[in-house]
């Protein structure tokens, strides 16, 4: 119970101080944020205008405690280019990007867990050799660059998925996963190295250990021996990992939806970006840092399920 | 044993830094050399040879507006090298300092780390997109914004590194016998530092090549007048399915470049931490 009720207070630092850079950043700038925001093609009207919308003027700190008091009743300033509130422009177009990265995780690790448990079983071995060739290469490809290729493949030249788009769940499951398919894949493959180098490092460790050959000795069967013993003495990194690399995730699918055109947050920033629509953008960062911190204290809370000593 | 045999024998013992360094060695040669290897101008437009697939005159065909897809490819190389090489040195020195202050000096170990620990619940691409916006598209704004996020990175590891030495015997000894703060610095601290920082320092170089592409890919990364692998492939994007080569090139270019530093990342740290040995 100390130890959940620590990591939730660990949080709220991490969060405060989030905000504080997301918030810094427009003031520390060097050169006149307003003018660049505004284009070179602005008249001084348009770039005083900005200046005003985003209380460039006013002091620093009146401004950040406005904005910080804002933020915990979940106003997160307003779009320049909308005029809607910023939480409104992300919460519609959340859905997208939620479905997008739940795949993406799930494929990632269904892939990964196996293919490191399998390099660490057989390590040293051909199936070792391949499963991190994988590995270092699906770390190494740029996740547009997996998309594309993928596009080309299977919309392109055989014609099996829609090169682009987006339909959501409430227009049927079977539109919903085509649609999702490539992206989703793409993104969890990119994921997946990661993961799965960890877990064969971690797998690796465990299998050296005593009881392991204990386990073998009793005549305990594979499956059993890898599932109840190896994989879970082996979790808590393979946990951690899949939760730091959320933060490749996230920028993964602000990547994945511009190739695929999905209607998500991430399509709402690149929108955002050529619309030098800051207050977007601001909003998404800092929408976006919450969301990892808050995997990662979930994977710190989920610590709990496998190491009985942290229950002490 | 001379440097030569020294280098045998880590390349016999891990073929991935040969792999590796081999393969960053000729990108690294072709971005030098790109104006002597049959290239043309890589801005020259050529509406002839529009959405041209890859032929005999022109290798890797034309990109929408004509230009050759070849000479943009390799001129490509420089932009993807630069900002690696800049952003590894720069988040590697910056990185240092703060590690190494915060190793040592407590009241400020407190702030820098959770200024730092702010800093990573950032998405590194966010981060570089909202200090990219605000300051407008440049090759040097790209190189700021990602050597900023990646500098805590570097600032854990040496500062961890600092602070389990600083109890070490050996340094505990320097330190009674009167050594100065900075020779302890330069010959225990430092030393015992590097091969991590090396192992990190490949790590950031590929990932700011990563972090680079996508941001010129998304639109804030640099100018689009610069010919960059990243550039070249949203230039490509609205075509891809008559013109699928305007973007596989520098989507091969980039990949190779990353196993590169990747692979001698990898590498490196087998290397030089015994820990991380095959077994």
């Amino acid at each position: 119970m100390t130890y959940v009720l620590g990591r939730l207070l660990a949080t709220l630092p991490v969060m405060a101080v989030v905000a504080i850079i997301v918030f810094s950043l427009l003031h520390l700038s060097p050169g006149d944020p307003a003018h660049v925001l505004a284009g070179e093609t602005a008249t001084p009207d348009e770039v005083q205008k900005i200046r005003e919308a985003l209380g460039l003027e006013r002091p620093f700190l009146t401004r950040f405690a406005e904005w910080s008091l804002g933020i915990l009743r979940g106003d997160l300033g307003h779009s320049i280019f909308f005029g809607r509130s910023v939480a409104d422009l992300i919460v519609q177009r959340a859905g997208p990007s939620i479905a997008l990265s739940l795949l993406a995780m799930g494929i990632a690790i269904v892939i990964a867990v196996p293919l490191g448990t399998l390099a660490a079983w057989r390590s040293g071995r051909a199936a070792d050799r391949l499963s991190m060739g994988f590995a270092v290469i699906g770390f190494s490809l740029p996740v547009f660059v997996l998309c594309y290729l993928l596009i080309f493949l299977f919309s392109v030249k055989l014609g099996w998925l829609p090169v682009q788009g987006y339909r959501p769940l409430s227009e049927g499951a079977w539109q919903f996963f085509r649609h999702l398919a490539l992206p989703s894949l793409a993104l969890g493959l990119v994921y997946s190295a990661l993961i799965a180098r960890i877990t064969r490092a971690s797998m690796l460790e465990v299998l050296g250990q005593d009881y392991m050959r204990t386990a073998r000795a009793k005549g305990l069967g594979l499956w059993r021996m890898i599932f109840r013993h190896a994989l879970k003495n082996a979790a808590v990194p393979i946990v951690t990992v899949i939760g730091i690399g959320f933060g490749l995730l996230i920028s993964g699918v602000v990547v994945t939806e511009t190739v695929f055109n999905i209607p998500g947050v991430g399509r709402l920033t690149v929108d955002a970006i050529l619309r030098r629509d800051y207050p977007v953008i601001q909003g998404v960062v800092l929408v976006f840092s919450a969301v990892y911190v808050l995997i990662n204290l979930a994977v710190d809370l989920s610590y709990v399920l496998f190491d009985p000593r942290i229950r002490q | 044993m001379t440097t030569i045999a020294a280098l045998r024998e880590t390349s016999v013992r891990h073929p991935a830094i040969l792999v590796g360094g081999g393969l960053l060695v000729l990108v690294t040669l072709i971005a030098l050399a790109a104006p002597w290897l049959w290239t043309v101008d890589p801005h020259k437009l050529s509406p002839l040879t529009r959405l041209r697939p890859p032929n005999a005159n022109a290798w890797f065909g034309g990109d929408m507006v004509g230009r050759d897809l070849y000479s943009r490819t390799l001129y490509g190389a420089r932009v993807s090298l630069i900002v690696g090489l800049s952003v590894a040195v720069l988040s590697t020195v910056l990185g240092l300092a703060v590690g190494l202050v915060a190793g040592f000096v407590r009241w400020f170990d407190t702030i820098a780390m959770r200024m730092m620990d702010g800093m990573m619940a950032i998405p590194a691409i966010l981060l570089a997109v909202a200090m990219i916006a605000l300051t407008g598209a440049s090759l040097q704004n790209v190189v700021i914004a990602i050597t900023v996020s990646e500098v805590p990175r570097v600032a854990r590891l040496v500062r961890s590194v600092v602070v389990s030495l600083k109890e070490r015997p050996f340094v505990e000894a320097a330190d009674m016998v009167g050594t100065r703060f900075p020779a302890l610095l330069w010959r225990h601290i430092l030393p015992n530092a590097m091969a991590p920082l090396l192992v990190q320092g490949s790590y950031i170089f590929a990932s700011a090549v990563l972090i680079e592409a996508a941001l010129s890919f998304i639109g804030a990364g640099t100018p689009p007048d610069i010919p960059s692998w990243g550039n070249m492939i949203a230039e490509g994007r609205n075509v891809f399915q008559i013109a699928p080569h305007i973007v596989l090139f520098p989507g091969i270019a980039l990949a190779i470049t990353v196993l590169a530093v990747n692979l001698v990342g990898d590498g490196l740290r087998d290397a030089l931490d015994p820990r991380f040995e095959k077994r």
